[in-house]
């Protein structure tokens, strides 16, 4: 049953990368770091349990923590060109 | 089903980088740079590597997106073209290309017991680790005690990295100057500032468990102090450079490298005063056994210390200078 | 018990699968920015949750079911959080939802 799961995470991974080569625009390729990020972690969650490396799961466990970060430095970014272009 | 998930990873991987050459636009670029680690880490991890992928994970989660933005914002968004194509370039690469794929014919295959990086030093690693240090990361052993030496190198090229970045950008941390727009950070977005202050003292602990738990599991200097880091620099993000300066000078920032850096090799010539080789840590302590773990924890410290705090002189360095 | 329990963690990680799926896809064929960003969201919140829930119905009360506990609270946290930095920064740069207009 782990190995049905990790398969639908890879595929949802390859759509999302999909996005990210497609854009249009910077924010889809955001979305799909975000989607890409999220995933990994689901992924790393999963592969833990289905070779039995519980011990593993610290990874997942520092994705889920810091991995918001780097989205939150996106918005940072825009809103100091926002103020940037102001007069 | 290893070989599936790794095949597919790889695929994405390729393709992933070869977007990232492609791309005109820089911003896209950090952002498929972003894809390309997420997927490494993956990659590392479907591998077994789990000390690898943990810092890859460290690292390109938060830290090097937020520092190729910040370096971004000193630039131009989108890449100049350059001239006509050098062809005598693209024919050397070509050729170089050609040399290597060549050369992996004669690879040993993945996981193929009697290749050679099994047969040289590795089982005498894994059947003395037990037996010296007596701690089950294997990895942890042979980076900070069969090979200290490399590490300690390591530690310094993070130092010169630091003082490379200072030099290039000014860093003065921002104390000289007026500084023309207060920056406000994400004060104003209330969700970010909730999570983020919810989630700031579970990332700081997380990255204490990392450190001190790298003989036990996955983890070690190189991974806390990047976990630390980041949390830091949410802090930084959502209250302010000023702020984030504030709680943590930039003059603290440099001497946690020189002390990280200093203690990794105080413990060697700790060592030698104690009548033993540089970085032998046996001597530290009556039970060898003990004495090495006693250095082993030690040097680890060292390089947390150095690792967290170059990350952060580096962020605040360009972060600087964006306004 | 172990019977039902595997029963339980199938349809759970089954369940989380198929959202994974929906949402991968939606993200990939809606036609707006907000669209696609609702539909992303779906797999960090509803898919997440089934996948991890089933791997903790499996785990039990062992240090590595605290782990997937504790990955499920982070998650359920900070994806939302990311879904707003992202819709904000991209409000900001003057994408309006709704008029399904490609932004340039």
């Amino acid at each position: 049953m782990y190995t049905a799961a990790a398969l639908a995470i890879l595929v949802t991974m390859g759509l999302a990368l999909v996005r990210a080569l497609l854009g249009p625009g910077v924010y889809d390729r955001v979305l799909a770091v975000n989607m890409l990020g999220t995933k990994t972690t689901l992924l790393l969650a999963v592969v833990a349990f289905l070779y039995g490396w519980p011990d593993f799961l610290d990874l997942a466990l520092a994705y889920a923590l810091i991995n918001f970060v780097g989205v939150l430095a996106v918005l940072e970014f825009f809103q100091n060109r926002a103020r940037a272009d102001e007069p | 089903m290893i070989t599936v998930f790794g095949i597919f990873l790889l695929s994405l991987l390729v393709i992933t980088a070869l977007a990232i050459v492609q791309t005109r636009n820089l911003f896209v670029a950090v952002m498929l740079a972003a894809i390309f680690s997420l997927l490494m880490a993956a990659n590392f991890f479907i591998l077994d590597a789990a000390d690898v992928a943990l810092t890859e994970a460290a690292v390109g989660a938060g830290v090097t997106t937020v520092i190729l933005l910040s370096a971004l914002a000193l630039t131009a968004e989108r890449e100049k073209r350059s001239g006509s194509i050098r062809w005598i370039s693209v024919a050397v690469v070509a050729v170089t290309v050609l040399i290597l794929i060549y050369a992996t014919f004669d690879k040993p295959a993945l996981g193929d017991p009697d290749a050679p990086v099994h047969q040289h030093v590795a089982p005498w690693y894994l059947e003395k680790t037990p037996v010296f240090m007596d701690i089950p990361n294997v990895v942890t052993a042979v980076l900070a005690s069969f090979r200290g030496y490399d590490t300690l190198g390591e530690v310094f090229v993070v130092f010169v990295a630091m003082v490379g970045v200072l030099f290039v950008l000014g860093g003065d941390g921002g104390r000289s100057g007026p500084i023309t727009t207060p920056d406000p950070g994400l004060r104003h977005h209330l969700i970010p500032k909730v999570v983020g202050r919810l989630l700031l003292p579970f990332i700081i602990l997380f990255g204490l468990y990392v450190q001190f738990h790298g003989e036990y599991g996955p983890g070690g200097g190189f991974q806390a102090g990047a976990i630390i880091a980041t949390g830091l620099i949410l802090h930084a993000l959502l209250e302010g450079e000023q702020a984030a300066l504030r709680s943590v000078p930039a003059g603290a920032m440099q001497a946690l490298v020189v002390a990280g850096a200093s203690l990794y090799g105080g413990v060697g010539v700790a060592c030698m005063l104690l009548g033993g080789s540089f970085l032998d840590y046996s001597v530290l302590h009556p039970d060898p056994v003990t004495g090495r773990q006693i250095g082993i924890i030690a040097i680890e410290l060292g390089v947390g210390m150095a690792v967290c705090g170059a990350l952060l002189s580096i962020f605040h360095a360009f972060a600087a200078r964006e306004h | 018990m172990t019977l039902i329990l595997d029963l339980a963690s199938w349809i759970l990680l089954v369940g989380g699968g198929a959202f994974l799926l929906i949402g991968g896809l939606g993200a990939l064929r809606f036609q707006t920015l907000y669209a696609r960003m609702h539909a992303a969201s779906l797999t960090d919140s509803i898919g997440t949750l089934l996948v991890l829930l089933g791997i903790l119905l499996q785990a039990g009360w062992t240090l590595a079911g605290a782990k997937i506990a504790a990955i499920l609270i982070f998650m359920m946290l900070t994806g939302p959080t990311a879904s707003y930095a992202l819709a904000n920064a991209a409000y900001l740069s003057g994408i309006r939802p709704g008029t399904g207009d490609e932004e340039p």
